[in-house]
Order: C-alpha cells, then sequence, then structure tokens
C-alpha cells in the first residue's frame, strides 16, 4: 500500500443559496482505495462527488490532487486547461446514465478511441487495436465495434462507459449510481466486472451509491450522509455489521433479504 | 518471541437506536492471551458474547474500550484504534479469519475464492490457484465444484469453501468461527488435521467449536466467555 494518499478533501461545504447541498466534509483517498459515499436521495452525495470532480465548485474548502509529479495541488486553483487534461486522462467519470458519458451516435470503438485522442494519440491502427481490447475486457464482443452504443442494451451501453473512461490509464475514477437502473442480473455481471477491474489496475475510486450491497461488494471503506452531514465513516464491513449512528442503524435495518 | 495477540480490558455493546436507544451490554474486561503455535478455544452458551469478540480481532465490530493488541516482527498495533487502511493491511499479511457463513461474489469460482487471499499477498495465480486447488482437494469438494460460484453450494460445501479460503495463507493469526459445524465426521477430522498443521507451524489460533469432540482433539486452553459478561443495566 502507498504511503502517499492520492486526493485529500478539506472541509468541503456547498450552499445552494441557504440550503445546504453538503457541509464541512474532510477524507483522504489512497491509491488503490475504493470508497463509497452512501445515503438517501438528497443527502448530498453527488453534490459532494460533484464538487470533488471539479465539476461543481464548493462554496468552501479545498480540493488536492497529488498529480503524476508528486505534487499536491489545489485543484480549483489550477489551470482550466490543467484541469480539462486530468478529467481526460488521470480520471474517469462513470455517470448512472450512459447516455450523459458516451456519445450516443458514433460508433463503441469511437467512444473508446476518443479519450485516447484526446490525449495526443494519432495512430488509427494503434487507437482501434486499444479499443478492441477494451471491448474485450468489458465483455462487448469486438464485431460490436462499429455499431453505435444507442443499438447496445443498457448493461451493455454501461460497459462501454466504463471502457471509455478507463481506457487511459486513470488513477482516479468517480461513479455515480454505476448500477441503476440495470436489472439484477446485469448489475451483478458489472459489478464483478468493476471489481475485477479496480483490483487489476489497482485504481482509486468512489462510488456514489444508495444501494449498500453494492458498497459492501466494491468499497474498502465507506461515508453515510444525511441532510449534507457526513454522519458515520469507517471499514465498510464495520459499518454495515456494526452501524453506530440512528440513521445508517435504519439504513441497515431496511435492506432486503433475498 | 512476542505474543501475537493480546486482549486487554476489552469491553462492547451495542445501542439499539430502533429500539429507543435501549443499550445491550455484550462483554467487559476481557482479558487474555494467545501465544504462537496455540489453539485457545472461547468456551461458554450461546449468545455470551463469543462470534462478538472474533469479529472485535478482526476490526469487523467496533470497541467501547479496552485493547486489541497484534504483535508481528516486533511491530504491535491496537485494533481498536486503527483506521480503515491499518485494518485491511493486517487482514491482509497478519489475522486470517473463517466465518460461519460464505459471503459469496456474483460469477466468481470457487477456486478463485479460495485464491484470492494468497492472490491479495502478491503470489501468481498460477501458484494461489495451485494451493486452492490443493487445499480444496483435500477438503474433498467434488472438483466439478470448484470452477462454479459457490452461490449455489450447500452448506457444507460452502463451508469447505471458506476453511480453505481461511487456511490457504500463512496469516500468524487465525480465527476461527465454527468452522465444523456443517461438516460430516470425514471433513471434520481434516479440519482437525489442518488446525493440527497450523499449530505446528507456530500459527495463533482462536476459536469457537460447538462439537465437543473437536473442542477436546484440538483445544490448548478453552476460555469461559461466561466470565466477561457484562453487568446488565439496571431496568
Amino acid at each position: 500500500m502507498s504511503d502517499h494518499s492520492l486526493l485529500r478533501v478539506n472541509a468541503v461545504t456547498k450552499f445552494y443559496g441557504s440550503r445546504v447541498g453538503c457541509r464541512d466534509v474532510s477524507f483522504e483517498l489512497w491509491p488503490g482505495e475504493v470508497l463509497a459515499v452512501v445515503g438517501e436521495s438528497g443527502s448530498g452525495k453527488t453534490t459532494l462527488l460533484n464538487a470533488i470532480s471539479t465539476r461543481l465548485m464548493p462554496t468552501s474548502g479545498t480540493i488536492e490532487y497529488r498529480m503524476r509529479d508528486g505534487q499536491f495541488r489545489d485543484l480549483y486553483s489550477i489551470g482550466e486547461a490543467e484541469r480539462r487534461f486530468l478529467m481526460r486522462t488521470d480520471w474517469g467519470f462513470v455517470h448512472q446514465n450512459p447516455a450523459d458519458g458516451l456519445r450516443m451516435t458514433v460508433s463503441a470503438g469511437a467512444n473508446v478511441g476518443e479519450r485516447l485522442m484526446a490525449i495526443g494519440d494519432r495512430h488509427y491502427g494503434n487507437i482501434r487495436g486499444s479499443a478492441a481490447q477494451w471491448l474485450g475486457r468489458v465483455e462487448i464482443e469486438t464485431n460490436r465495434i462499429d455499431d453505435q452504443p444507442r443499438e447496445f442494451s443498457g448493461g451493455m451501453r454501461q460497459r462501454l462507459q466504463i471502457a471509455r473512461n478507463l481506457v487511459t490509464g486513470p488513477r482516479l475514477v468517480f461513479m455515480d449510481e454505476p448500477t441503476g437502473g440495470l436489472d439484477v442480473s446485469v448489475q451483478a455481471r458489472l459489478l464483478d466486472l468493476m471489481r475485477g477491474l479496480v483490483n487489476d489496475l489497482g485504481l482509486a475510486a468512489i462510488v456514489v451509491t444508495h444501494d449498500l450491497a453494492v458498497a459492501r461488494l466494491l468499497s474498502h471503506r465507506m461515508m453515510v450522509m444525511k441532510d449534507g452531514n457526513v454522519i458515520e465513516h469507517g471499514l465498510t464491513d464495520r459499518v454495515l455489521d456494526d452501524p453506530r449512528e440512528p440513521y445508517t442503524q435504519l439504513l441497515v435495518s431496511s435492506i432486503l433479504q433475498v | 518471541m512476542a505474543t501475537p495477540l493480546v486482549v486487554s480490558e476489552v469491553a462492547k455493546s451495542f445501542t439499539m437506536h430502533l429500539r429507543d436507544g435501549v443499550r445491550l451490554p455484550v462483554v467487559e474486561k476481557v482479558n487474555f492471551a494467545v501465544a504462537a503455535g496455540e489453539c485457545v478455544v472461547l468456551g461458554g452458551p450461546s449468545g455470551i458474547g463469543k462470534s462478538s469478540i472474533l469479529k472485535m480481532l478482526y476490526g469487523n465490530y467496533s470497541v467501547d474500550s479496552g485493547q486489541i493488541l497484534i504483535t508481528r516482527d516486533d511491530v504491535t498495533v491496537d485494533i481498536a484504534g486503527a483506521d480503515p487502511r491499518t485494518i485491511l493491511s493486517i487482514r491482509r499479511d497478519t489475522i486470517g479469519y473463517v466465518s460461519q457463513f460464505l459471503r459469496t461474489v456474483p460469477r466468481v469460482p470457487a477456486v478463485d475464492v479460495v485464491a484470492e487471499p494468497l492472490l491479495a499477498r502478491g503470489r501468481s495465480q498460477e501458484e494461489a490457484r495451485a494451493r486452492a486447488r490443493t487445499l480444496l482437494e483435500k477438503l474433498n469438494l467434488p472438483e466439478q465444484l470448484w470452477s462454479l460460484p459457490p452461490a449455489t453450494f450447500s452448506g457444507g460445501e460452502q463451508q469447505r469453501v471458506n476453511i480453505a479460503r481461511g487456511f490457504i495463507t500463512n496469516h500468524p493469526l487465525l480465527l476461527l468461527d465454527e468452522p465444523t459445524a456443517s461438516l460430516d465426521a470425514e471433513n471434520r477430522a481434516v479440519v482437525i488435521e489442518l488446525i493440527r498443521a497450523k499449530k505446528e507451524a507456530g500459527t495463533a489460533l482462536l476459536g469457537i467449536f460447538h462439537d465437543s469432540d473437536v473442542r477436546e482433539q484440538v483445544a490448548d486452553r478453552i476460555i469461559d466467555v461466561s466470565e466477561f459478561r457484562a453487568a446488565r443495566d439496571a431496568a
């Protein structure tokens, strides 16, 4: 395990007018570590994810990221070009709705290849080769490489979105309800795939989900949010098996058993 | 050699917020140690807190007060106050745990469920799988099951996968929560043999065994957990 964290979030607060989005959230994330942020709709978890991923400027607080040169930089004080480069290469963002993260009217291969071109790869054969290899890794048959994602099922689209995000070898991936809206059997396949990729690639990830089973399967550490505040934070199996806070106990006891 | 496990003045209670915040004391003043090469058994009736003690040692349950000191290579860590990263690294390298029930992951075949702890410690997939197959064979799990995910296995089959997963590494401390509960006599004998081999290799073992026959064959010493029973709050 690395001794240096990858991300430092310090007292991040976001107000929408007088309404609290998230309040005073601090944590560190290490390479290879998966953090789940759980809570019901409106608890502030997506606000937090967007604030950390520089999609939504926080009202106060800082977010520092360790760049590939080993130096920590405050993400809201770096230039726009540097920030965009970061988002295209070192980070991935997997949206709940694949249509938000894919270009639906270009081919699957181009969806994956586009991120390679964005970092300067110009060799068509290499790009297509990488795209084909990544489609294989996310279990999409390579003969679908020229098809558009709008012809794909929901589960395939989500796997394509993951391939598009991982092709540049990111160190940090943000996921917003990555299995939301999928059939249970499709979810299981996606979860198993994500688990394998996270392990093999040593990715750090922040996964926002309201599904505690997803959190248990994917994450090492878990944060529970309610009304914009982090109310409980710890090892995932500790939080789920020995929840301390009234709200966490309610959440855990509300899981349906099969 | 330093004592691998020392438990000192540990107390645990649960506060049930969904039941008007009622506090359920479980154990208090838990004090014991386990030496290398020793198999210590937690005894006492059901519901007395034996599994809770194992779960605290593994970092799965929080601790109200006291210390759980794990020593390896002259480095001592207090599990009771350790952060999640430290607990995860101790689980990877130092403490193994065979739980009562296997938590299965969709689609992962039994052989890989067993091999995983070795992979996590940086061994090659080939070596980890070979070792996993050896253990599954020793535990008489039919070979045609090895490549299937254990979700649909019987209780006894799942438990053997769980045992193989727990015994595959050479963790210096191994926690066993009724590993023989749903096994037949033949497989119980295999587990007893595996435990003896661990003891000879210098592993410190702490377990719960309801089967008195198994307990007598493996235990060096029995700790009566009723002695740690917490005083109930005056109603």
